[in-house]
């Protein structure tokens, strides 16, 4: 079972994640106010949400539809009757002193997910409703509380410990946020806090019979704080267990300035959650002509658009999984296609957009490259008025200043010189210019060639052709 | 003066809706029980000058022109819904629950809210924190609970028409201590939107009057399908005012095997013979079923109530709404503080008991195997319902006793409902009615009924009244 590779120090770590996901719909779980993030606080908020004495809740069926479609993507089971619980504790952004929640009857159960080749499965996704928000920095000596996001739909997705590594578990994560956004139930935005993260992590010797005791990091809210928080916990473990200590379970959280766990509740004081079916709530049922209703609305997977990019596209297994990570992407590269070569496009979406993409840590969506103007960029290159050295100078300033590159070489005057008369001209002042290096090259030294390229494209300041260049010189210096 | 006499008054403009308002007005004004907690009489008779001044409007909707008295667990807007408790005494409502509206749709004017053990939580009305109710047969007497002031107040004559909630007998018992009608409908006929919870999968509003024929009216007006109540049960509308007249024939009426080891006070008991014989004389079939199931509904309703009830009361806490403990600076003092100060000692009791049965380690043995006896009281009524139309028994083991019996005595209390109980258990509907006359204090016999025959069960009173007096009897 346990894979050596992911042993730290003789150890392996086991790790199993919870994924709240914010679900997408338009009014809240059980409420009809509206489910949106950034608005002012306490603006969206029914007497449901406030928890008046009196006040009943009612199923959203929209969020029911959503967890029904993340239960078809990761080919689990999805109940044929969901039972809504009481989670009992008090806290002030907790209007009704409960959550409602899925603990026994969930909707999802027993799904599957493919990190890497490797099969990771779900326990179970379950529907609940958010809390609302306690802030105690805005005021001196106060705490007020937003109920904004009281009621709105989350989906718990509860995987088993079958996770190894810190590395998995990003990956895993990462499976699950192109999960749901490609099937549109979340944005997945990690820093607005639509999905977050807590992480199970115990270690255990590889030929141990049982799991070691469990440490739970609440609340993780990025990928990158993912690993780490994971890779500290793993570490405070072993020098736990190797210092003859024991584990405790407890809950713990995460400090990123520190890069730290840290101590928040031990078992010992753990809320007893008192769970019971909520009576307010009749058991729902799912039929199979609901669940047949939303298949048929389900949009085209990960998987299955990678299958579709390499037939149609022609496109290889590398080219096919990086277009379809995620689904802007993907949807951007189709629309580019419409008009342009499909593998050109390819090429410059992974490396070109790409880069540009991770140096200023944003997605497409939020940059000013669009379809349009970056197909523009790519016709300019089929059809020679750009080279491609040209035209990463020209993706530069089209992602500065989001203009068109149409407009961009123009003004500039970056069209590429095919000129086979003027090109011929230029290179001969080269060779003229340069008779000790063309005696060298004549005499052997071929690598020279380059040397005469460059000039060419240094007097035409880039904007030769490289290719009527490279004929014209092979022509002129084999006189 | 009855129901259909004062709308009858209203609709052939006899009476308007205001004088008649100004009557009960003046009333409560004279009321020494301490029946309503508060009264909203210049809001009450500028709802009588419209309904007036809209007459034909209003003159055919079920409650036209009819004072009414709200038990002070439904929310109205903009105006206080205290449950019975310190913690909401100033709590103003934004929202009418869908009972209050529907009241207000129907013609009828709220006069104002009636007392009630807090929360809903007693039998006796004696947990209010605003002070106990009297019985107006004997200002010495409790009216029962909990809800005491509603069934009080038609009792005195104040209005002739008020509504209640029952939650294990909390309309029927009292309707029996005080001599009038009162029906608990089925789960899910009424709606529980803006009705203040105590333990939701049983809480059911319904009505009181001093016979059936008030109770139809006042039940086709309460009761409406509301997509804000996820228990509410979409069905046919019956009219019930127009089925009294139904003749549903010769029924098969189930009498309890052995009811007498329940330990049910012997007049009571005579009536409830008495009772049997009318029901003959109306040419029904008593059949005896054995019911001896029907004592353990008291144990489980103790834990599932309880249990529910924690949970419900939670939201009081004293950060949103309602009572805060002054000077707190931490939030689980608060909690804390707010609790102890603004609940009364019965509503403590059952949250303690309600947290424990709920608490892991427990909920097995409690919360669960009183789940179980309830399916077993479910499932014993529907193979009694096989058999026979309606169950008749006697409402309360006893006529209605003194205040402060209790306090000494909770399981006591807690018993007092063991008649009324196993309806709400199973979620079937039943009514109560005067049947009887002891020591100069009322009586009252229940019938329980299949699910939604409410009809049946106001159809069969309303033709036991047409030949009997009981429900005219006045104190």
């Amino acid at each position: 079972m346990a894979q050596n590779d992911t042993l730290i120090k003789g150890w392996q770590p086991v790790i199993g994640l919870e994924v709240h996901v914010q679900l997408m719909t338009n009014t809240k779980l059980f409420s009809p106010a509206k489910n949106k993030f950034g608005e002012d606080a306490n603006t969206l908020v029914d007497l449901i949400d406030m928890g008046l004495p009196g006040v009943l809740p009612v199923l959203n069926e929209g969020a029911m539809k959503q967890g029904i479609k993340f239960g078809l993507a990761t080919s689990a089971k999805i109940a044929k009757t969901m039972i809504f619980d009481r989670k009992n504790y008090f806290y002030p952004d907790l209007p009704k002193g409960y959550q409602i929640t899925q603990l026994h009857y969930p909707i999802v159960k027993e799904g599957v997910v493919e990190v890497n080749n490797k099969k990771i499965r779900i326990h179970q996704a379950h529907l609940e409703e958010d809390a609302g928000k306690s802030m105690h920095d805005k005021y001196d000596n106060k705490s007020v509380i937003d109920l904004n996001r009281s009621g709105v739909p989350l989906l718990e997705i509860v995987s088993e410990p079958d996770i190894r590594s810190a590395r998995e578990a990003v990956d895993y994560l990462k499976k699950i946020h192109q999960i749901i956004t490609y099937l549109d139930i979340s944005d997945g935005n990690m820093s607005q806090g639509s999905m977050r993260c807590d992480a199970n992590i115990s270690i255990m010797k590889p030929d141990a019979e049982a799991y070691g005791t469990r440490a739970e990091i609440k609340n993780i809210n990025s990928f990158k704080f993912v690993e780490k928080a994971i890779n500290f916990e793993i570490k405070r473990q072993i020098k736990l267990l190797e210092n003859g200590g024991t584990v405790e379970q407890e809950t713990r959280l995460y400090d990123a300035v520190k890069d730290e766990t840290r101590s928040m509740r031990t078992k010992e004081f753990a809320n007893d959650y008192r769970y019971f079916p909520c009576p307010d709530l009749v058991p729902t049922n799912i039929s199979n002509e609901l669940i047949e209703e939303v298949r048929k609305g389900m949009d085209e997977l990960p998987e299955e658009k990678e299958a579709r990019f390499r037939s149609e596209y022609n496109l290889g297994d590398y080219e096919a999984q990086v277009l379809c990570a995620e689904k802007s992407t993907a949807n951007f590269y189709e629309e580019v296609c419409k008009v342009t070569d499909p593998i050109l496009s390819a090429k410059w979406i992974i490396g070109e957009v790409n880069a540009l993409l991770n140096k200023h840590d944003v997605s497409l969506n939020q940059s000013n490259i669009n379809s349009k103007n970056f197909s523009n960029l790519i016709l300019k290159i089929t059809d020679g008025t750009i080279s491609g050295k040209i035209a990463k100078e020209v993706l530069e300033e089209m992602w500065e200043e989001g203009s068109d590159p149409i407009e961009i070489i123009k003004s500039k005057g970056l069209e590429q010189i095919s000129d086979e008369g003027e090109l011929e001209t230029i290179a001969q002042a080269v060779i003229d210019n340069n008779s000790s290096q063309v005696e060298a090259y004549k005499s052997g030294k071929d690598k020279l060639f380059g040397f005469f390229v460059g000039q060419v494209m240094k007097e035409t300041q880039g904007k030769a052709n490289p290719g009527a260049v490279n004929e014209i010189l092979k022509k002129l210096l084999s006189n | 003066m009855n129901f259909k006499e004062q709308r009858d008054n209203f609709r052939s403009k006899k009476v308007s809706a205001k004088e008649a308002v100004k009557d009960s007005i003046n009333k409560i004004n004279n009321d020494d029980l301490n029946i309503f907690i508060n009264i909203f009489d210049s809001e009450a008779i500028k709802k009588a000058e419209f309904i007036d001044n809209n007459f034909d409007k209003f003159k055919d909707a079920p409650l036209a022109g009819v004072p009414i008295a709200h038990k002070d667990i439904f929310c109205t807007k903009g105006l206080p819904t205290t449950c019975g408790s310190k913690m909401l005494e100033n709590f103003v409502p934004p929202y009418d629950s869908t009972v209050i509206k529907n009241c207000n749709e129907a013609g009828s004017v709220i006069l104002g809210k009636t007392n009630m053990d807090e929360f809903a939580m007693g039998s006796s009305n004696e947990t209010s924190y605003f002070g106990p109710v009297s019985n107006p047969w004997n200002s010495d007497l409790v009216p029962g609970g909990s809800s005491g002031g509603a069934a009080a107040c038609v009792a005195a004559g104040i209005t002739s028409i008020s509504t209640g909630t029952d939650t294990g007998g909390s309309i029927r018992q009292p309707a029996a201590l005080c001599g009038i009608t009162g029906l608990k409908p089925t789960y899910g006929l009424v709606s529980r939107w803006g009705m203040i919870a105590f333990c939701s999968s049983m809480d059911q509003a319904g009505p009181f009057s001093k016979d059936a024929f008030g109770c139809a009216a006042l039940l086709d007006a309460m009761s409406s399908y509301d997509s804000k109540d996820s228990t509410s049960t979409k069905r046919p509308d019956k009219n019930f005012e127009n089925l009294l007249t139904k003749d549903f024939g010769s029924l098969k009426i189930g009498v309890i095997k052995d009811i007498n080891s329940f330990g049910i006070n012997s007049d009571v008991m005579g009536a409830y013979e008495t009772s049997k014989t009318v029901l003959s004389g109306l040419g029904h079939e008593l059949k005896e079923v054995d019911f001896s199931e029907l004592s353990s509904g008291i144990c489980s309703y103790y834990v599932i109530a309880p249990a529910e009830c924690s949970s419900n009361l939670s939201r009081f806490d004293g950060v949103k709404y309602g009572y805060r403990a002054s000077d707190q600076k931490d939030i689980s003092k608060l909690y804390m503080e707010t609790r102890s100060e603004a609940f009364g000692d019965e509503v403590k009791k059952r949250i303690l008991i309600g947290t424990h049965v709920l608490s892991a380690g427990f909920y097995d043995a409690y919360y669960l195997q009183a789940q179980k006896v309830r399916r077993m009281i479910k499932n014993k009524f529907e193979d009694v319902f096989k058999n026979v139309d309606l169950v008749f028994m006697p409402t309360t083991l006893d006529q209605a006793f003194e205040k402060n019996r209790e306090s000494n005595d909770p399981n006591r209390m807690y018993k007092e409902d063991l008649l009324t109980i196993p309806a709400n258990l199973a979620g079937l509907p039943a009514i109560s009615f005067p049947n009887g006359f002891k020591n100069n204090l009322p009586i009252g016999g229940q019938f329980v009924g299949n699910y939604f025959s409410e009809d049946l069960l106001l159809t069969t009173t309303h033709k036991i009244q047409e030949v009997s007096d009981w429900h005219k009897m006045t104190p």
